[in-house]
Protein backbone atom coordinates (compact mmCIF):
# COMPACT_ATOMS: atom_id res chain seq x y z
CA UNK A 1 0.00 0.00 0.00
CA UNK A 2 1.53 3.43 -0.95
CA UNK A 3 0.56 5.85 1.36
CA UNK A 4 0.61 10.28 0.07
CA UNK A 5 3.36 11.94 2.27
CA UNK A 6 3.13 12.43 5.41
CA UNK A 7 -0.01 14.47 6.40
CA UNK A 8 0.25 15.18 10.09
CA UNK A 9 -2.36 12.37 11.21
CA UNK A 10 -0.18 9.92 9.94
CA UNK A 11 2.56 11.39 11.55
CA UNK A 12 0.64 10.74 14.83
CA UNK A 13 -0.03 7.31 13.51
CA UNK A 14 3.31 5.96 13.18
CA UNK A 15 4.62 7.22 16.29
CA UNK A 16 1.83 5.82 18.06
CA UNK A 17 2.71 2.46 16.30
CA UNK A 18 6.54 3.21 17.16
CA UNK A 19 5.60 3.04 21.03
CA UNK A 20 3.71 0.03 20.70
CA UNK A 21 6.78 -1.95 18.86
CA UNK A 22 9.39 -0.10 21.52
CA UNK A 23 7.47 -0.93 24.49
CA UNK A 24 6.88 -4.40 25.29
CA UNK A 25 3.79 -3.20 28.11
CA UNK A 26 2.27 -0.08 26.88
CA UNK A 27 -1.05 1.62 28.49
CA UNK A 28 -2.81 3.84 26.83
CA UNK A 29 -4.75 5.79 29.20
CA UNK A 30 -6.87 9.17 30.14
CA UNK A 31 -4.28 11.01 32.50
CA UNK A 32 -1.06 9.48 33.89
CA UNK A 33 -0.46 6.47 35.99
CA UNK A 34 -0.09 8.89 39.00
CA UNK A 35 -3.32 10.78 37.98
CA UNK A 36 -5.50 9.01 36.63
CA UNK A 37 -8.43 11.41 34.41
CA UNK A 38 -11.48 8.27 34.37
CA UNK A 39 -12.27 5.07 36.24
CA UNK A 40 -11.43 2.99 33.61
CA UNK A 41 -8.42 4.30 33.14
CA UNK A 42 -7.57 3.87 37.18
CA UNK A 43 -8.79 0.21 37.61
CA UNK A 44 -6.65 -0.81 34.47
CA UNK A 45 -3.42 1.07 36.26
CA UNK A 46 -4.55 -0.51 39.51
CA UNK A 47 -4.95 -4.10 38.15
CA UNK A 48 -1.31 -3.56 36.43
CA UNK A 49 0.30 -2.25 39.72
CA UNK A 50 -1.35 -4.82 41.79
CA UNK A 51 0.70 -7.59 40.21
CA UNK A 52 4.07 -5.11 40.14
CA UNK A 53 4.02 -5.48 36.52
CA UNK A 54 6.18 -2.48 34.86
CA UNK A 55 4.11 -0.66 32.03
CA UNK A 56 4.88 2.45 30.13
CA UNK A 57 2.05 4.44 30.04
CA UNK A 58 0.50 7.35 27.07
CA UNK A 59 -1.94 9.66 28.56
CA UNK A 60 -4.30 10.45 25.06
CA UNK A 61 -5.59 13.38 26.56
CA UNK A 62 -3.06 15.95 25.39
CA UNK A 63 -4.37 15.76 21.73
CA UNK A 64 -7.79 14.13 20.89
CA UNK A 65 -6.03 13.08 17.66
CA UNK A 66 -4.22 10.33 19.64
CA UNK A 67 -7.06 8.96 20.62
CA UNK A 68 -8.39 8.82 17.22
CA UNK A 69 -5.36 7.50 15.31
CA UNK A 70 -5.18 4.90 18.27
CA UNK A 71 -8.58 3.89 17.94
CA UNK A 72 -8.50 3.49 13.99
CA UNK A 73 -4.71 1.88 14.57
CA UNK A 74 -6.43 -0.86 16.70
CA UNK A 75 -9.79 -1.04 15.60
CA UNK A 76 -10.74 -0.75 19.31
CA UNK A 77 -12.96 2.42 20.45
CA UNK A 78 -12.71 3.10 23.96
CA UNK A 79 -9.52 4.05 26.40
CA UNK A 80 -8.36 2.23 27.55
CA UNK A 81 -5.87 0.16 25.73
CA UNK A 82 -3.31 -2.09 27.06
CA UNK A 83 -0.83 -3.91 24.67
CA UNK A 84 1.34 -6.08 25.41
CA UNK A 85 4.36 -7.41 22.79
CA UNK A 86 2.38 -5.28 20.36
CA UNK A 87 -0.56 -6.74 20.46
CA UNK A 88 -4.04 -5.54 21.85
CA UNK A 89 -4.89 -7.32 24.97
CA UNK A 90 -8.19 -5.28 25.14
CA UNK A 91 -10.05 -2.74 27.54
CA UNK A 92 -10.59 -1.99 31.14
CA UNK A 93 -13.12 -4.93 31.15
CA UNK A 94 -11.13 -7.82 29.57
CA UNK A 95 -8.02 -6.43 31.51
CA UNK A 96 -10.10 -6.64 34.85
CA UNK A 97 -11.87 -9.98 34.14
CA UNK A 98 -7.91 -11.59 33.32
CA UNK A 99 -6.55 -10.23 36.08
CA UNK A 100 -9.56 -11.82 38.35
CA UNK A 101 -9.43 -15.12 36.45
CA UNK A 102 -5.37 -15.48 36.68
CA UNK A 103 -4.75 -14.47 33.54
CA UNK A 104 -3.41 -11.78 33.67
CA UNK A 105 -0.13 -12.17 35.17
CA UNK A 106 1.05 -14.54 32.74
CA UNK A 107 0.66 -12.92 29.49
CA UNK A 108 2.21 -9.65 30.78
CA UNK A 109 5.21 -12.08 32.14
CA UNK A 110 5.21 -11.63 35.60
CA UNK A 111 4.72 -13.60 38.63
CA UNK A 112 0.88 -13.88 39.84
CA UNK A 113 1.54 -13.42 43.45
CA UNK A 114 0.92 -9.79 43.67
CA UNK A 115 3.27 -9.91 47.41
CA UNK A 116 6.30 -11.65 45.90
CA UNK A 117 8.74 -9.52 45.40
CA UNK A 118 9.25 -7.22 42.23
CA UNK A 119 12.87 -9.04 40.67
CA UNK A 120 10.93 -10.56 37.95
CA UNK A 121 11.28 -9.05 34.11
CA UNK A 122 13.23 -6.05 34.92
CA UNK A 123 12.44 -3.52 31.96
CA UNK A 124 14.69 0.10 32.50
CA UNK A 125 12.49 3.31 33.63
CA UNK A 126 9.59 1.51 33.99
CA UNK A 127 8.85 0.83 37.22
CA UNK A 128 5.69 0.83 38.03
CA UNK A 129 4.21 3.98 39.59
CA UNK A 130 7.75 6.09 39.38
CA UNK A 131 7.87 8.83 37.18
CA UNK A 132 10.34 7.25 34.59
CA UNK A 133 6.64 5.22 33.73
CA UNK A 134 5.71 7.19 31.32
CA UNK A 135 7.22 6.72 27.91
CA UNK A 136 8.64 9.67 26.25
CA UNK A 137 6.19 9.50 23.51
CA UNK A 138 7.37 12.12 21.10
CA UNK A 139 3.67 13.00 19.83
CA UNK A 140 3.15 16.40 21.47
CA UNK A 141 6.71 17.50 20.00
CA UNK A 142 5.26 16.58 16.54
CA UNK A 143 2.31 18.57 17.01
CA UNK A 144 4.06 21.97 17.66
CA UNK B 1 -29.84 9.75 23.78
CA UNK B 2 -29.63 5.71 23.70
CA UNK B 3 -31.14 4.74 27.06
CA UNK B 4 -30.05 0.94 28.87
CA UNK B 5 -33.33 -0.46 26.91
CA UNK B 6 -32.54 0.90 23.14
CA UNK B 7 -29.20 -0.61 23.64
CA UNK B 8 -30.17 -3.74 24.39
CA UNK B 9 -32.47 -4.03 21.70
CA UNK B 10 -30.02 -2.97 19.64
CA UNK B 11 -27.46 -5.56 20.34
CA UNK B 12 -30.15 -7.92 20.80
CA UNK B 13 -31.45 -7.26 16.88
CA UNK B 14 -27.49 -7.24 15.62
CA UNK B 15 -26.02 -10.18 17.30
CA UNK B 16 -27.69 -13.56 16.21
CA UNK B 17 -29.47 -15.54 19.51
CA UNK B 18 -28.03 -12.86 21.69
CA UNK B 19 -29.55 -11.86 24.77
CA UNK B 20 -28.29 -9.03 26.70
CA UNK B 21 -28.50 -7.13 29.89
CA UNK B 22 -27.86 -3.59 29.92
CA UNK B 23 -27.58 -1.31 33.24
CA UNK B 24 -27.42 2.77 33.26
CA UNK B 25 -23.61 2.11 34.81
CA UNK B 26 -24.32 5.47 37.01
CA UNK B 27 -27.47 7.04 35.92
CA UNK B 28 -26.78 9.56 33.74
CA UNK B 29 -27.45 7.76 30.97
CA UNK B 30 -24.32 7.41 29.43
CA UNK B 31 -22.14 4.85 31.00
CA UNK B 32 -23.58 1.60 30.55
CA UNK B 33 -22.99 -2.09 31.33
CA UNK B 34 -23.80 -4.44 29.40
CA UNK B 35 -23.99 -8.64 29.45
CA UNK B 36 -24.19 -10.18 26.41
CA UNK B 37 -24.59 -13.99 25.82
CA UNK B 38 -24.69 -15.37 22.30
CA UNK B 39 -23.63 -18.35 20.52
CA UNK B 40 -21.89 -16.03 17.91
CA UNK B 41 -19.15 -15.67 20.32
CA UNK B 42 -17.91 -18.82 19.95
CA UNK B 43 -14.35 -19.83 19.17
CA UNK B 44 -13.84 -15.71 19.05
CA UNK B 45 -11.36 -14.13 21.40
CA UNK B 46 -12.51 -11.63 23.69
CA UNK B 47 -11.08 -8.77 21.95
CA UNK B 48 -13.05 -10.27 19.06
CA UNK B 49 -16.39 -11.09 20.88
CA UNK B 50 -16.24 -7.49 22.64
CA UNK B 51 -15.48 -6.03 18.94
CA UNK B 52 -19.03 -7.37 17.49
CA UNK B 53 -20.52 -5.63 20.45
CA UNK B 54 -18.91 -2.28 20.00
CA UNK B 55 -19.43 -2.42 16.21
CA UNK B 56 -23.19 -2.34 16.44
CA UNK B 57 -22.95 1.32 17.74
CA UNK B 58 -19.89 2.38 15.70
CA UNK B 59 -19.16 5.85 16.41
CA UNK B 60 -21.38 6.03 19.52
CA UNK B 61 -18.83 4.60 21.78
CA UNK B 62 -17.08 8.17 22.84
CA UNK B 63 -20.52 10.01 21.81
CA UNK B 64 -23.50 9.65 22.88
CA UNK B 65 -22.29 6.37 24.77
CA UNK B 66 -19.14 7.64 27.02
CA UNK B 67 -18.57 4.21 27.86
CA UNK B 68 -20.29 0.88 27.54
CA UNK B 69 -18.92 -1.38 30.01
CA UNK B 70 -19.22 -5.28 28.48
CA UNK B 71 -18.97 -9.10 29.60
CA UNK B 72 -19.58 -11.48 26.92
CA UNK B 73 -20.04 -14.99 27.10
CA UNK B 74 -21.01 -18.26 24.74
CA UNK B 75 -23.25 -20.01 27.01
CA UNK B 76 -26.84 -18.89 27.22
CA UNK B 77 -28.03 -18.80 30.94
CA UNK B 78 -31.80 -20.15 31.36
CA UNK B 79 -33.51 -18.98 34.83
Amino acid sequence: MSTPPAEPDNEIRSAIAQAIADHRVLLFMKGTPEQPACGFSARTVAALQALDAPFAAIDVLPDPRIRQELSALSNWPTIPQLFVGGELIGGCDIVMEMYESGELAPTLGVPEDSNASASASPEPASATGQPGAVAPLGIENRLA
Amino acid sequence: MPDADEIRRRIEAAIPNSEAVVQDYTGGGDHFQATVTSPAFAGRSRIEQHRMVYEVFGEEIGGPIHALSLKTQTETRRS
